[in-house]
């Protein structure tokens, strides 16, 4: 197990470096002088010059990127051009919002998507079928925001039973509009997967000698199809990560919630590049940790992962 | 795996079992249209795609035309779709936000299917070191989001419709290229592949004769599944003040000028957002549809 975690890490490695390159060339080619924007109109030519020095700037392509790694190893991600302040910290104040909401969709994804789609497949072809089936389809089709604003116009602003902004004092009705809002896509994803793969388990010999000898509907299917048929489930949840990574920025915009999320979208809408793409590296970087921790599960729950690993070792 | 192109005996009736031309594409079509849903799917896509292009004949008003006594119109028979705080007419705006959808959905995921199949045409044909750059490359761009990644991409470049079309194709060619590899290694020892090796065909020729036709099913499935996803990056994008720039009527941009006034004017969000909805399930179950058609095992 620790080989195969040793591996899934090493992997991450050249990706981490190939996506800090593509930020890096991205900030690079923006056409406007950073010294400019950060020290703005009226600047002086020296103060400029000075400033172009101190951040390296006027060095060659290769011998800047490997100062911005080094400086990103540091911890530093530049500094905004609007606040004149380090990205590390305005993104430090953000990011645990930002993870608690994340958190939070994962929780509705894994509990409102494993239990739809298992009774969808306990229930094949009924209308609690059809509705899940149907529920799902649309559910992909629905883009974050607009389901985001639809839930705070009807829950929040009609019926009043829900905040619809900002994360007050912390409290978990304040979470409960955003999660669903950012669970929505991934959920459904998940409700469908887990009603595919607990079809195609059930139809297995194993379940029907299961049933065979004598044993509970509920157990056949609690004990014996849902653990094989997460396999696919888990992979899929750590691939919906991306999906939920992208979705942060959406849903925090429409719920004014403090996050990473609209931290990028007032950075956006004040053109403070090194906020935008700190911002987007840190979103990479949480989507690549937790698709390890979901890769470390899938090991955990799939015995055969393991035993492989152990036969290469041999 | 079907063959690309050959004969099945069918019953002609009085005259008996004949036989008649069928192919990997028209056994797929067949099945297609008796997919309801696939046709239902179709059928969106193809008003949507009239309504883009005749858009002057089925809109109302002007879609950027000002009328500030008209602001905050709740849907009625002069305005359909209500209107919005300047007072333009959302119908009609609508109906003209189609065009841009459309545009990108088609554009970005062209650029996407072109970049993917040259890249992995050379990874799944050469394999070696090729495969392994294209492969690692692709890794890269699977750790970005799409969206994460169209932002980062978009606010660089700046607003505007070419450079969404390059955000949302370039971020989009990981998909194609893993997934044309992969039929391209199904495919390539082949006997057909073979005996065109054999007849002396260049690299070029088997692969633009020989492995694209019959590698490209799976790429039209992609190919429409993410038509819908790049309108929902199109609109997330514009939504977020990255997309096509006001007074272009665009239906994530429409949204983002609603979000001030959805207690006040909850047309002003719902008539563009089903739109966007609307749009996305006619490609999803299109999509589904083809890949049942492609692949009846399915």
């Amino acid at each position: 197990m620790l080989y195969y975690i040793l591996k899934r890490i090493l992997q991450m490695i050249p990706v981490l470096i190939g996506v800090t390159l593509i930020l890096f060339l991205l900030m690079y080619i923006i056409p406007e002088d950073p010294a400019r924007l950060i020290l703005q109109q009226g600047a002086t030519d020296q103060a400029l010059a000075n400033l172009r020095e101190k951040m390296g700037i006027d060095q060659p392509l290769h011998i800047q990127y490997f100062r911005y790694m080094k400086n990103l190893l540091q911890g530093d991600l530049g500094t905004s051009y609007r606040y004149r302040r380090p990205v590390t910290g305005i993104l430090a104040d953000a990011y645990p919002n930002s993870i608690r909401l994340a958190f939070a969709a994962i929780l509705i994804e894994i509990l409102i998507g494993l239990c739809a789609g298992m009774i969808a497949a306990v229930k094949k072809y009924s209308f609690w079928d059809t509705l899940v089936t149907v529920s799902t389809t649309l559910a992909v089709c629905v883009p974050v925001f607009w389901l985001g604003m639809i839930m705070q116009n009807l829950f929040g602003l009609r019926l009043g039973w829900l905040p619809i902004s900002g994360m007050g004092d912390g409290s978990i009705q304040y979470y409960i509009l955003p999660a669903f809002t950012l669970a929505s896509v991934s959920t459904a994803y998940v409700a469908r997967m887990t009603r595919s793969s607990m079809l195609e388990v059930m139809s297995h010999d194993y379940i029907t000698t299961a049933f065979a000898k004598g044993l509970s509907y509920r157990l056949v299917v609690g004990k014996h199809a849902l653990k094989n048929a997460l396999i696919p489930v888990v992979t899929l949840i750590g691939l919906n990560l991306g999906a939920l990574m992208g979705g942060v920025v959406l849903t925090e915009t429409v719920f004014n919630w403090p996050g990473i999320g609209r931290t990028i979208y007032l950075a956006i809408l004040e053109r403070d590049t090194p906020v935008v793409l700190g911002g987007t590296l840190v979103l990479v970087i949480i989507f690549l940790v937790l698709n390890l921790v979901v890769d470390v599960l899938y090991g955990l729950l799939d015995p055969r992962i393991r035993v492989a690993k152990q036969e290469v070792k041999v | 795996m079907f063959s690309k192109q050959g004969t099945g005996k069918v019953y002609n009736g009085a005259s008996g079992y004949g036989y008649k031309k069928t192919s990997l594409y028209r056994n797929a079509w067949r099945r297609l249209k008796k997919n309801k849903l696939a046709m239902v799917g179709l059928s969106i896509i193809c008003v949507l795609a009239a309504t883009a292009i005749f858009s002057p004949l089925v809109a109302t008003h002007d879609p950027t035309a000002r009328i500030k006594e008209e602001s905050f119109r709740s849907p009625s028979t002069e305005h359909w779709f209500g209107t919005d705080i300047l007072g333009r007419d959302i119908y009609s705006r609508v109906i003209y936000g189609s065009r841009i959808s459309i545009m990108v959905g088609v554009v970005a995921v062209g650029i996407s299917l072109a970049i993917g199949i040259t890249m992995g045409a050379l990874a799944g044909y050469f394999g070696g070191f090729p495969d392994t750059m294209v492969m690692r490359m692709a890794d890269i761009f699977f750790a970005f989001p799409y969206i994460l990644g169209a932002i980062a991409i978009m606010t660089v470049l700046g607003p505007g419709l070419v450079n969404i079309f390059i955000a949302i194709g370039i971020l989009g060619w990981a998909y194609f290229a893993r997934l044309f590899r992969g039929s391209v290694l199904s495919v390539k020892n082949k006997e057909y592949v073979a005996a065109a090796r054999a007849l002396g065909a260049s690299n070029f020729r088997i692969m633009a004769k020989h492995i694209l036709p019959n590698s490209f099913a799976p790429m039209i499935v992609l190919g429409t599944m993410n038509v819908g996803t790049a309108i929902i990056v199109e609109a997330s994008l514009s939504f977020l003040g990255l997309g096509v720039q006001p007074p272009t009527p665009a239906w994530g941009h429409m949204l983002s000028e609603s979000l001030n006034y959805i207690n006040i004017a909850p047309w002003m969000m719902f008539f563009p957002g089903m739109a966007i909805v609307l749009t996305v399930l006619g490609f999803v179950l299109l999509g589904d549809g083809l890949r049942d058609a492609f692949d009846p095992r399915m």
